[in-house]
């Protein structure tokens, strides 16, 4: 891959919610760069931050939440303290968000035509004939037929209604497009399809892709770089296929002896005993220590820091070299 | 190893059956003639200590199969017969209630499932109350206890005494296996028990329902989108598609031959991270039916690439294509020689 200037770069982000009995950390001290037409994967369990962080990055944050410290650069501006009218002309524009729910976050009482056209006039001053070639050119890009600029959403399937979803994401061939779990609410051969229409608009476009998801197989033949997260904080980041041949973090080892396979031979599976904690009271030391098969005594008293191993980061002190 | 040799499951007595099971829904208004065919036609038996999983994407009718079965739905032709007897024959209060008792359910969504004033018990102790009449009071505590631990949740007696919102949503699921294990019974439809829990716990839950079946002998008919967590619990694997069955047979062995193209497409798109790297430049926009009144035809003919003239004149009927597996389709091969045959037949002489 050609090295190029990073896209995105997340430095020690802290995000807290801020309740009654305190702050809680939900996302802790997150670095990452994301690089022109890379492919990012951010896998990790419900309530582990990875949507906290997707929000964060997209500042779309509402309190109780709120960045604690740290800065997210995009294109090398500072997104976390930019105003509000600066931040404008970046969003949807230069960066662009698909959410989970599509049903939630499409307006249910306009068509998709209209949507797109609302979004189309917030950003740039068009004719209404330059509007429909565009939004017709679009829903032909994911593959909708452009008769569907007159449906509802309702009217739409789900696979279709999340690619209505990236057709708007992409109006404005954007740097970097944010995917929060996009496929989880579609069944497998929807979601199949779905997965190659962005790996295939992304080659053409070149857009950088964050891309979050609890499902570690899922993201295995699309992304070039995989994040992993566990109670707020990144426990493993390296390359996709590296890290699926050879998982170094005991997290990481047991999500991918968490799902069976439909090939080779049927292995009894053990999951990862325990649950992720809550992190309003997260364990000392190393934040998965309760759960791992590999604790050591220092894991419980020390936080670890990142280890690196055949190009891999590693939060875990079986990788410290100088012990 | 050639089909002949597959050696054969001793298999338990038939628990439950579904005969010609049809349900159609009325569209609109009560005077619309439009009808939405949610199953039809589908013919199902779940034996004693298996493990079936009914496999299908949303809309395909294996919940609305798990409903008919619980009872929720009244079918609109066609029966079930629950050890040789038909459910439309219960007709106290007495025989429903003993049937739903031996038929629980379990649900897909553990948030929604668990009332949140309640404690743990609450639920537990009214399945007990209701169908283990013969207990006293002291024996129902010491009963819902020995369930906590048979889901695996211990100290049982702390488990108990608390509220849904202070457990895990594996945790909370397994309180709605313990509440459905408190019916003593014979068949647990699970409908999607896994599929809204955390990955690292849903094996723990898979692993639960395979030993509930090995140690209290109890059958599961385990609803999924999920294929390979189907491999990992079931012995065998029914597939729906569009209301209708379209494969089913032992699940090693519709992995290992899929023989309906819709299979076939299934286990194409599972994300399989032990599968070499293939991305394919073309992402086909195809999407299953919602099937209001439909015509004769193989429902799956528009997105088969294998469709010929007569899939659109013709509905499939299921054939036996290989030993103890069958699929609906015209074009699929069999794979049961005639040579085959008499072999087998030689070796029983």
């Amino acid at each position: 891959m050609i090295v190029t200037q990073p896209v995105l770069e997340v430095r020690d982000l802290c995000v807290d919610y801020l309740t009654d009995r305190g702050p809680v950390r939900a996302v802790d001290r997150v670095s990452l760069e994301v690089c022109k037409g890379e492919f990012l994967g951010i896998v990790g369990e419900s309530g582990c931050g990875k949507s906290t962080l997707l929000y964060a990055i997209a500042r779309l944050l509402t309190p109780p939440a709120q960045v604690a410290s740290g800065d997210v650069r995009f294109e090398g501006s500072d997104i976390v303290s930019m105003t509000d009218s600066a931040l404008r002309h970046l969003r949807w524009k230069r960066y662009s968000v698909v959410m989970q729910s599509a049903m939630n976050a499409l307006n249910p009482v306009m068509s998709v035509g209209e949507q797109l056209r609302d979004a189309f006039l917030a950003h740039e001053s068009l004719s209404g004939l330059q509007i429909a070639t565009r939004s017709a050119e679009l829903m032909r890009l994911v593959g909708i037929d452009p008769v569907h600029l007159g449906s509802y959403p309702h009217q739409l399937s789900g696979g279709m209604r999340q690619r209505a979803m990236i057709a708007m994401a992409l109006a404005f061939t954007p740097e970097l497009v944010i995917m929060d779990e996009p496929t989880s609410a579609l069944d497998v051969v929807a979601q199949r399809s779905l997965m190659l229409k962005i790996k295939q608009l992304q080659r053409e476009f070149g857009f950088a892709t964050i891309f979050v998801t609890h499902d570690m197989s899922l993201v295995s033949h699309f992304s070039d770089r995989l994040a992993v997260m566990y109670a707020g904080q990144i426990v493993e980041v390296g390359e996709t296929r590296q890290m699926f041949a050879d998982p170094k973090h005991p997290y990481t080892v047991g999500l991918m002896r968490s799902f069976p396979s439909i090939t080779g031979a049927l292995q009894p599976l053990s999951g990862i005993p325990g649950s992720p904690p809550d992190l309003a009271h997260p364990p000392a030391g190393c934040r998965f220590h309760p759960r791992c098969p590999q604790v050591m005594a220092r894991c419980k008293i020390e936080e670890p820091a990142f280890y690196e191993r055949e190009g891999d980061l590693v939060r875990c002190f079986l990788f410290d070299v100088g012990s | 190893m050639s089909v002949a040799e597959l050696p054969a499951r001793p298999r338990g007595a038939e628990l439950l059956r579904t005969v010609g099971l049809t349900k159609h829904f009325r569209l609109g208004g009560f005077l619309s003639r439009r009808f939405l065919h949610g199953v039809d036609d589908v013919n199902l038996t779940v034996h004693e200590d298996e493990i079936v999983a009914l496999v299908g994407e949303s809309g395909s009718g294996k919940s609305t199969i798990a409903r008919l079965i619980a009872m929720v739905y009244q079918p609109t032709r066609g029966e079930i017969l629950h050890r040789g007897r038909s459910l439309s024959t219960l007709r106290s209060r007495g025989d429903v209630l003993e049937y739903r008792g031996k038929v629980p359910m379990v649900f897909q969504d553990p948030y929604g499932s668990l009332s949140p004033v309640y404690r743990v018990s609450h639920g537990i102790m009214r399945a007990l109350r209701l169908h283990r009449r013969d207990l006293s009071r002291r024996g129902r505590e010491e009963e819902a206890e020995r369930l906590l631990e048979a889901v695996g949740l211990v100290p049982a007696r702390d488990f108990l005494a608390k509220f849904p919102y202070q457990l895990s949503g594996g945790q909370r699921q397994r309180i709605g296996f313990a509440q459905a294990l408190a019916c003593r019974p014979e068949l647990i439809l699970a409908d999607e028990p896994v599929s809204m829990l955390d990955v690292s716990v849903r094996i723990g839950v898979l692993n639960l329902m395979a030993s509930l079946r090995r140690r209290e002998r109890i059958s599961f008919l385990y609803i999924t989108h999920d294929i390979a967590s189907a491999r990992y619990v079931a012995d065998r694997l029914v597939v729906m598609y569009a209301g209708q069955v379209s494969e089913s047979g032992p699940v090693e062995d519709v992995l290992a031959h899929p023989k309906h193209p819709y299979t076939q497409l299934l286990l194409s798109a599972v994300p399989d991270p032990r599968a070499p790297v293939s991305v394919p430049a073309t992402a086909a926009v195809q999407e299953p039916p919602r099937v209001i009144d439909p015509g004769e035809g193989c429902r799956f003919r528009a997105r088969c690439p294998f469709a010929i003239e007569e899939c659109s004149r013709v509905t499939p009927r299921l054939r036996v294509l290989r030993p103890e597996h069958e699929a609906a389709c015209h074009v699929a091969t069999s794979d049961l020689s005639p040579a085959a045959h008499t072999d087998k037949d030689a070796s029983v002489r």
